[in-house]
């Protein structure tokens, strides 16, 4: 990797992507690295981080799920995250349960840009880039599809992997079904994604094969090399999409899951030493109802998960108030409710990661101060 | 109306539960059938017959400044021959790569855009390539000076236009055609090369069906030498060369020509006028504007304005706007570069923000001015829907609806489809995990694929 060519590159305004996975990328004064991956589509953190102990869990989901790996009794993570269970083990990862925005929106476009304004609006600038802009970083890295999280006053590059830019093998599987009634175009694209090893059953709606599973992987393991340069970028932000998991949940969840604990073990191995210095958040738009729907799957809900993880985590946990999942609990009678804001835990982490002072925390966050920075994230 | 089109989109008096009762497509469809797609900033035709027609008048219209011309091209391939550049370095490379990226940002501003298509049309009809290197430096000239000023003219001017111009003198080979029995043929042994000619029959005007035959071909060749081009010396352009000129009238179905330049001008005004081209011309204009397959009937109909005005272009291409069969949405799949600009045109970028489009429709699988052989880019949804192609579009689509930004995608559906937009691309878009996602699908819907 070579930084000094790309900080050359700065403020290019093309666009490229791997796989629906992208990376931009700023820097900022210090040692520490902060990471934020936005899952986009929604992801059910019911299923990720599961309320087993929970006795309401039953009569929504069904049976507890098989393989679940232990977080201290209550909850299971999904099996999928087998990598970032031995991060938890090691206490470099901890989940915030039944946390969501200041929104109740359940629209991804509009939740999106929420969460990554940082607001309950859509603004011109994203809360990362703010962040960016108060802690006196400059842009680094280039490429084009600067997420609004990144996007505002601070000067941001955008860096993308060459090669195969693939769209998600669930938007493949959505072209084919939305044009299967044309004569000419429908069989077109079903042949086309036969080739490219997409069997029937995927196009009759079962989950897609995961045909571009190394993307995300790719993707965080270059971050990880860019960051851990001493005169690389010290902030980044990465997206994965595939979480919008309407129908056949539990087997269209696995790959999206699989995909991001690959890119957290592969961003930790390339980081190197740097890892100690590290902190990631990943987050989603919101969650999903708590009840299974008609088809297996989810539809747009509230509360979610979020994940922290990093040498500079102080791990092994998961940070919840949990709400319960009786009818009398569930957010207008379908929702996890939220009880913990997300503006918190991202200000926990710009305080206690960054350095970020309290008045700096509301330029990053305007209208936040009912959201106290969540304390002991890091350190 | 009766249209069997072999395809589920109708109109939507005979598909109410298609598109919704009393949906008017034909605003859009204008812009789409004979346009290059509604950019976002375009109003919607309130007379959609009329916007069309309005374009054919012979009102200055939109062209690319400076304009590409020929001189300057065969200098840069005069410049290239003494050089002798590195591949890619070329004079005459960076000529066609500015003129061409002109000519899309022609296309993707134009409020033009039916003059536009007319103008690619007839390109295509009279295809140069640059599987030819020489026609890299003139290519973009050709169009200019060709094609774009007789797209509402004569159609005999434009063959005469197109047959002297360099470039398809280059392109078929008529540069070094002499006749056996000229100066030059008896003092050197040279002898007639009857490329140009015999594409000029089969594809450009009679066709086969006309039953011409190979002493036919050999006739008009030999009437076509001496037409070349002057490459070393100035004035740089068509040059006919009395030296290599065959001697002698020549007989071309049935009829006689003087020889002498006149001789090749009058066998073109000839085959322009014949009906078996009109025929020709007929069939290809309404399988572009029309259907894959033209009803007979209205090949009729074209052929017989062609035939009534002597061969004007504008009177036909206005007799296409008013055949009913022309209003029926989606019959026709849009090709990789029509697609492409049509894609780029909804989010109107501004200049200096838009994508390689030369590079793109390469990607896509029709390169700009690069068709395979003579007889141009197919015009046919199979010619343009194998499994790769079409996958390729939705990658490509893909990483284009990344520049969507923070706008609607909704939003730019509504603009570029409006009441051709299918309740099954909306219900998928508004179960996109993500605006660009949404997007994309828009792109890659049956009915933004087709116009």
């Amino acid at each position: 990797m070579n930084i000094g060519r790309r900080t050359a590159l700065l403020g290019l305004g093309s666009v490229a992507t791997l796989g629906g996975a992208s990376l931009a990328m700023a820097s900022a004064p210090g040692q520490n690295r902060f990471v934020v991956v936005i899952q986009r589509g929604a992801m059910d953190g019911m299923a990720a981080v599961v309320p087993h102990g929970d006795p309401g869990l039953t009569a929504l989901r069904g049976a507890t799920p098989e393989g679940l790996l232990d977080l201290g009794g209550f909850f299971g993570l999904h099996p999928a995250l087998a990598g970032m269970h031995g991060m938890y083990q090691a206490h470099e990862l901890l989940a915030v349960h039944a946390v969501a925005g200041p929104y109740r929106v359940r629209s991804h476009f509009e939740a999106q840009d929420y969460l990554e304004s940082g607001a309950d609006r859509r603004m011109t600038s994203g809360w990362l880039n703010r962040a960016v802009t108060t802690a006196g970083g400059n842009a680094l890295a280039v490429g084009v599809s600067v997420p609004l999280l990144l996007r505002g006053p601070a000067q941001v590059g955008n860096w993308a992997p060459h090669g195969s830019a693939e769209p998600p093998p669930d938007l493949y599987a959505a072209v084919a079904a939305m044009n299967q009634s044309d004569p000419v175009i429908g069989p077109a694209i079903v042949n086309g994604l036969k080739a490219r090893g997409f069997s029937d059953r995927t196009l009759m709606g079962a989950p897609p094969p995961d045909t571009n599973r190394n993307a995300f992987p790719a993707l965080a393991a270059a971050a990880g090399t860019m960051l851990k340069a001493p005169d690389g970028p010290r902030i980044a932000a990465m997206e994965i999409g595939g979480w919008d998991t309407h129908t056949a949940q539990a087997n269209r969840l696995t790959g999206p899951l699989k995909q991001l604990d690959a890119g957290m073990v592969a961003l930790k191995a390339a980081l190197g030493d740097v890892w100690t210095n590290t902190a990631v958040l990943i987050m989603t738009e919101f969650g999903r109802t708590a009840r299974l729907n008609g088809t297996g799957g989810t539809d747009h809900g509230t509360a979610s998960v979020a994940f922290v993880l990093g040498g500079a985590v102080k791990g092994g946990r998961v940070l919840a108030t949990w709400p319960g999942l009786a009818p009398g609990q569930l957010f207008e009678n379908r929702d996890l409710t939220p009880t913990t804001d997300l503006r918190s835990v991202a200000k926990g982490l710009l305080a206690g990661h960054l350095g970020l002072s309290g008045p700096a925390l509301d330029q990053v966050f305007p209208g936040s101060a009912a959201a106290a920075p969540m304390r002991g994230l890091v350190g | 109306m009766a249209v069997s089109i072999g395809s589920p989109f109708v109109t939507v008096r005979d598909t109410p539960w298609l598109y919704g009762a009393g949906m008017d497509t034909n605003p859009i469809h204008a812009m789409t059938r004979f346009g290059l797609g509604r950019r976002a900033s375009e109003p919607l035709p309130t007379d959609p017959a009329n916007w069309l027609l309005g374009q054919l008048r012979p009102t200055p219209a939109p062209r690319i400044d400076p304009s590409p011309d020929t001189a300057s091209g065969l200098a840069a391939l005069r410049e290239d021959r003494v050089n002798k550049p590195a591949p890619g370095k070329s004079a005459a490379r960076a000529l066609f790569v500015a003129q061409a990226a002109a000519e899309f940002d022609l296309a993707l501003t134009t409020p033009t855009p039916f003059r536009e298509r007319l103008v690619w049309f007839w390109t295509n009809h009279f295809t140069i390539s640059l599987r030819r290197g020489e026609c890299t430096a003139v290519a973009c000239a050709f169009i200019e000076e060709a094609i774009r000023p007789h797209v509402t003219g004569s159609f005999a001017d434009m063959l005469l236009a197109v047959v002297r111009h360099p470039a398809m003198l280059m392109y078929l080979d008529n540069t070094r055609s002499a006749g056996p029995n000229s100066l030059a043929g008896e003092r050197r042994h040279l002898g007639l090369n009857e490329n140009l000619a015999r594409e000029c029959l089969e594809l450009h005007t009679v066709s086969p069906l006309a039953g011409y035959t190979q002493a036919d071909v050999t006739a008009f060749a030999r009437l076509l030498t001496g037409w070349s081009i002057e490459l070393q010396g100035e004035p740089k352009g068509f040059v006919f060369r009395p030296n290599t000129h065959e001697p002698g009238e020549q007989t071309v179905m049935g009829h006689t020509f003087p020889p002498g330049e006149e001789g090749g001008i009058a066998a073109l005004r000839f085959l322009a006028e014949h009906p078996a081209t009109h025929r020709h011309l007929a069939t290809k204009l309404v399988r572009h504007f029309v259907a894959d397959n033209p009803a007979p009937d209205d090949i009729r109909r074209i052929e017989g304005v062609l035939r009534d005005t002597r061969g004007n272009l504008g009177a036909a291409a206005a007799a296409l706007v008013h055949l009913p069969s022309a209003w029926v949405p989606g019959t026709k799949l849009r090709t990789p570069r029509e697609y492409v600009v049509a894609a780029v045109r909804t989010l109107d970028l501004p200049e200096g923000n838009r994508p390689n489009m030369i590079g793109i429709t390469g990607l896509l699988g029709e390169p700009f001015m690069v068709a395979p052989a003579p007889d141009g880019w197919p015009d046919k949804a199979t010619d343009w829907s194998s499994p790769e192609a079409m996958i390729r579009r939705i990658d490509w689509a893909n990483g284009f609806a990344g520049r969507l930004g923070p706008r609607d995608p909704m939003e730019i559906a509504e603009l570029a489809l409006g009441a051709l937009l299918r309740p099954a691309t909306m219900e998928a878009m508004r179960h996109a995990g993500s605006r660009r996602d949404a997007f994309t699908l828009m792109l890659t819907s049956a009915e933004f694929q087709r116009r």
